[in-house]
């Protein structure tokens, strides 16, 4: 696939965040959502919570565990913390995806790239990635206390054997892009805030595209839902949740 | 890393036996040791800490990976908060290797993991379920229970990115040791898991000790 590919199907709605900045939107069951790295060293933090009962939440471990690996990629699903699939990963151009490295916050920011205040610098103030998660949740009733791991999409981190950490900026192309499919009703929060281990100087966070779709649902012959014995079991905990 | 701990077990204030596949919570005070000591070995010990003082600001796996920049714990490792306060650090280690990324098993990721019918066997986060509906203290709910720490696991990452649990390292007398940088609760599920190798099938209790600072 190229990476400018149109979306396969009707497209809902485009819209386009600024690097560095954060939003939240509800994505519904049977639509995807496609996330395009549009100049390349983007990084898209993103939260899912269930949109019906936002308890139930994107769950790392879970997802981790259940699928044998430590970062996302194509055939890969997200699954919440009660055992259903939220979101699957139908397409991705990337190949690499960050789980466990979280968000930056305020001060980590402000030590590595210094303050830019709104009184200082307007709108190209500078915004930390958990403190964008926290404005978005806050506005949705939720706060502190749903802060738990995000994907971050488009940054590849890789350990050694001793378990440390190396970023690969190398690895972000411009064009890319990523196409979740939602699976139950989503509420998804993002930030375009750098990663929080992207080794850049200097504060030039990249922007991101999402272009939405009608996509349906997963038939029985998705390559997600086929990925794994565990990703069909988890499809089943899915559709049960969704049976009238 | 290995380090050894040089306090003396009859000088602790706190000396409980966890039984296999129970749940335990205590409140921890800035300054004190607590170890885990894994009595039969390769036993699972998912751990949760919340700051006493506001239950909002609790252990982050995330930020203790991304702040340590290291996925495994081990002595010197820092736990931080949410906040991205220093909660605990690791002062001694005598097993080399824990967790942070593999979680806690529930009745819901086991029936993903295993079987839909493996939905009633006892898993950690019924146990964490119990403790803090029990608990009338610290007001902890569903929605506070996060990413655990799995002290004694082995669960490795590739250089390509795979996440395989493998054999653990401990054996019975291992124990990691830290220093609690802030009044923290700690809430333990002692892991029940049998369809996995974490608790080398054949859940068995740990021991739980305190010291005030000396």
């Amino acid at each position: 696939m190229t990476t400018n590919a149109a979306p396969p199907g009707e497209v809902l709605w485009e819209e386009f965040i600024p690097g560095g900045c954060h939003w939240s939107g509800v994505v519904r069951r049977g639509v995807a959502l496609r996330l395009t790295d549009v100049e390349g060293g983007t990084n898209g933090a993103m939260l899912i919570f269930n949109h019906e009962e936002r308890f139930e939440r994107y769950n790392m471990p879970d997802t981790l565990k259940s699928q044998h690996t430590a970062v996302l990629h194509k055939g890969h699903v997200l699954e919440t913390d009660m055992g259903r699939v939220i979101a699957s990963i139908v397409e991705d151009t990337a190949g690499w995806h960050d789980t466990v490295c979280g968000v930056m916050d305020d001060a980590t920011l402000a030590a590595r790239y210094g303050e830019r205040t709104y009184a200082t610098h307007r709108n190209d103030m500078t915004r930390s990635g958990k403190e964008g998660f926290l404005k978005e949740l806050t506005r949705l009733g939720l706060g502190r206390r749903d802060l738990h791991a995000n994907v971050n999409w488009f940054a590849k981190v890789v350990a050694d054997a001793g378990g440390g950490l190396h970023f690969d900026a190398a690895h972000r192309q411009p064009g890319q892009f990523v196409d979740l499919r939602f699976d139950m009703h989503a509420l998804v929060v993002l930030s375009t805030c750098p990663h929080p281990l992207d080794p850049a100087p200097a504060w030039a966070p990249k922007p991101l595209k999402l272009t939405a779709w009608r996509c349906g649902l997963a038939p029985a012959d998705d390559p997600c839902r086929n990925f794994r014995p565990e990703n069909a079991r988890a499809f089943l905990n899915t559709e049960r949740y969704f049976a009238q | 890393m290995l380090e050894e701990s040089t306090l003396d077990p009859s000088r602790a204030t706190v000396d409980e036996i966890v039984p296999a596949g129970a749940p335990w919570m205590k409140t921890i005070r800035k300054g004190q040791i607590f170890r885990i000591l894994d009595l039969e070995g390769n036993q699972a010990v998912d751990t949760l800490f919340y700051s006493a003082a506001d239950r909002e600001e609790r252990y982050s796996a995330v930020d203790t990976i991304q702040r340590n920049g290291n996925l495994y714990l081990t002595v010197g490792t820092k736990l931080y908060s949410t906040e991205g306060n220093v909660m605990l650090t690791i002062v001694a280690d005598t097993c080399g290797r824990h967790d942070t990324l593999g979680g806690a098993c529930a009745q819901e990721s086991n029936t993903v993991r295993y079987a839909l019918e493996k939905r009633h066997m006892h898993a950690c986060r019924d146990n964490f379920m119990s403790a803090i509906a029990h608990d009338h203290t610290h007001g902890i709910e569903k929605r506070d229970i996060t990413h655990n720490i799995n002290f004694f696991m082995n669960v490795p990452v590739t250089p390509e990115g795979g996440l395989t649990f493998e054999d653990g390292i401990s054996a019975p007398g291992k124990y990691a040791e830290m220093r609690a940088e802030m009044d923290v609760v700690c809430l333990v599920s002692n892991c029940p898991q049998l369809n996995n190798p974490c608790n080398a099938y054949n859940p068995t209790p740990v021991r739980m000790l305190v010291w005030d600072p000396s």
